[in-house]
């Protein structure tokens, strides 16, 4: 408990605050990292898992490659691109990237599998083109699962950022090396604390960001699929395609 | 008028479910596609809209082939109801109506005045267009999905099972509403149903189908009823059991000016008017033949109760 007394002590210390390696510095610096990754993340993800979901193609090799992505040691990852690429932001965006991709990937194209096919085929045979398709229903209706696929992947990116500390570069990670490295355990928790302070801000941050993005009546739109999923009727025919085939 | 010439659909599995399948589809007539399930009549209505292309032969809309234009320019122009209403779980219902309006660029005023009148033409409160769809009954629903298929003011109306999942009171309604708003609109109905009774009522002209979409016959409700083509159509419009042929039951004692009806399996069909004892039409002997073909149409549930 004094061990937890004193690391809070450390956090409300002003004097820890400003400076170079001060809390503050640091904090923006993991924030740093975290914003790239996650927007580097995000561009390569989200669309390949749009693209999954909307296609139905490409389905097995994405997941297999997910789980292979997610079961990759980290630490020994970014020590095996150092020592190719040497010491630098790079690798470390790297290995937050490949970290926060398989989430990304899953939220958005198993958000796409859990929208509706018939509300998909009623909106292609009432004219809408394939893009709007994605844009206007697909998008919009899976928009919670995708969501929340944006929300696991930045908690991780968050909590694994830390690593920056053991490659030379800071973030909040720096406390908890300097921390361990000194025997100084109350530093090392502060260090902790705060990681997991930083990710509980940001989690509710984008838990009120879902709230203005998911449209309202979405989550009616997904208890009604449940509801119509549950019907005899759907997936008589099949699969949709993307656009009528001719064989 | 639509026009299928020859046209086969033959899946990427092997199904073929529609095959050499040529027909007429008069303008401004209701023409149904009935048969039992997994008979191809889906597969028929989805290609007059390119949502399936056939593997051979060709459709043509007032003499021009439908694959020489775009098929979102087509689908945009044919109004398409589904029997799960298909519409928009996230958008209000007045914004489901007037989606395609606003897809092919009409103002947002415009186009929500517009889907206001529809309601109305469709027999729906406008209390209900900030509704999400979820929110409605299953007949409201359908009746919205009508409304939307409106909405670009097609000539050419295509309806899959539309009233297929609601009860039948609320579909009886919705049979009479569309049979008013055809009389009110002429538009061209492509209209599908596993219900004889229902394509006999909705129909000008009735096509029943067997497996692969082959044509037993095809004709106006009375032509079909009083000449079954086949002993197929026979069994499907019910003739052969006798549930189509009606006789006066002479058991059942009279009361005032109605005579009871039975059909050949003995079941009540229903009444008719016989003022002061005569039936009308009839001269000494009475012609039952004759008497069931005018009241056919209406007496068919005693048949399955
Ligand atoms: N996408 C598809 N792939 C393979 N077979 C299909 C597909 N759609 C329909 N079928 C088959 O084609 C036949 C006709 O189907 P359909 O037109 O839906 O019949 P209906 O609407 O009369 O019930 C059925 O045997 C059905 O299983
Ligand atoms: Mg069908």
């Amino acid at each position: 408990m004094n061990l937890f007394l004193d690391a809070l002590n450390f956090l409300f210390d002003p004097a820890n605050l400003a400076g170079s390696n001060g809390i503050l510095s640091r904090l923006v610096d993991h924030l740093w990292y975290t914003g790239l990754s996650m927007a580097v993340a995000v561009v390569i993800g989200i669309p390949l898992g749009l693209l999954v979901g909307h296609t139905g193609r490409g389905r097995n090799a994405v997941v297999a490659v997910s789980s292979a992505a997610r079961a990759l040691p980290t630490l020994g990852l970014i020590f095996l691109i150092i020592l190719y690429t040497g010491l630098g932001v790079g690798p470390l965006i790297v290995v937050l990237v490949i970290l926060a991709v398989p989430p990304l990937l899953a939220g958005a194209y198993s958000g796409l599998e859990a929208v509706n096919r018939q509300t998909i085929d009623a909106a292609r045979a009432i004219g809408m083109t394939e893009w709007q398709i994605l844009l206007k229903v697909e998008m919009p209706l899976a928009m919670p699962l995708i969501f929340g696929g944006i929300r696991s992947a930045t908690l991780q990116v968050i909590a694994t950022a830390t690593i920056a500390g053991y490659v030379g570069l800071t973030g909040l990670g720096r406390f908890l090396i300097e921390g361990l490295a000194l025997r100084d355990y109350k530093l090392a928790l502060a260090g902790a604390i705060l990681v997991i302070a930083l990710a509980l801000c940001v989690d509710a941050i984008l838990a009120l960001a879902q709230r203005l993005v998911v449209p309202h009546g979405v989550a009616r739109g997904l208890t009604r699929h449940t509801d119509e999923s549950a019907a005899p009727t759907p997936r008589q025919h099949g699969r949709v395609s993307p656009a009528p085939s001719n064989p | 008028m639509i026009e299928f010439h020859s046209v086969t659909k033959r899946f990427p599995d092997g199904t073929l479910a529609v095959e050499d399948f040529s027909l007429v589809l008069p303008s401004r007539k209701t023409t149904v596609f009935v048969g039992s399930s997994g008979c191809g009549k889906t597969t028929l209505l989805r290609m007059i809209n390119r949502m399936i292309d056939p593997t051979s032969g060709s459709i043509a809309i007032d003499g021009v082939d439908i694959a020489s234009g775009s098929a979102v320019a087509l689908r945009r122009s044919i109004g398409y109801v589904m029997q799960n209403s298909g519409l928009l779980p996230h958008r209000r219902v007045i914004d489901n109506v007037a989606t395609v309006p606003l897809l092919k660029g009409v103002k947002k005023a415009d186009a929500h005045a517009q889907a206001m009148e529809l309601l109305d033409t469709v027999g729906l409160d406008r209390v209900l267009a900030y509704r999400y769809p979820s929110q409605l009954s299953g007949g409201q629903q359908q009746r919205v999905g009508v409304a939307r298929g409106l909405a670009v003011n097609p000539n050419i109306l295509l309806m899959d099972e539309p009233f297929g999942a609601v009860d039948p009171i609320v579909r009886d309604d919705l049979q009479q509403e569309l049979l008013r708003l055809q009389h009110d609109l002429d538009k061209t109905v492509v209209f599908v149903t596993h219900d004889i009774d229902e394509a006999f009522l909705l129909g000008d002209q009735v096509v029943i189908l067997e497996k692969g979409a082959q044509i037993a016959q095809v004709g106006t409700p009375k032509e079909i009823l009083a000449n079954p083509a086949s002993d197929f159509v026979a069994s499907f419009i019910g003739a052969d059991r006798g549930k189509r042929r009606l006789a006066v039951d002479s058991s059942v004692a009279r009361s005032g000016d109605d005579v009871v009806l039975v059909d050949g399996a003995g079941y009540v069909a229903g009444v008719i008017e016989a003022p002061g004892g005569v039936l009308p039409g009839a001269g000494a002997g009475v012609n039952t033949d004759s008497l069931a073909r005018s009241v056919s149409n209406k007496t068919d549930q005693a048949g399955d109760a």
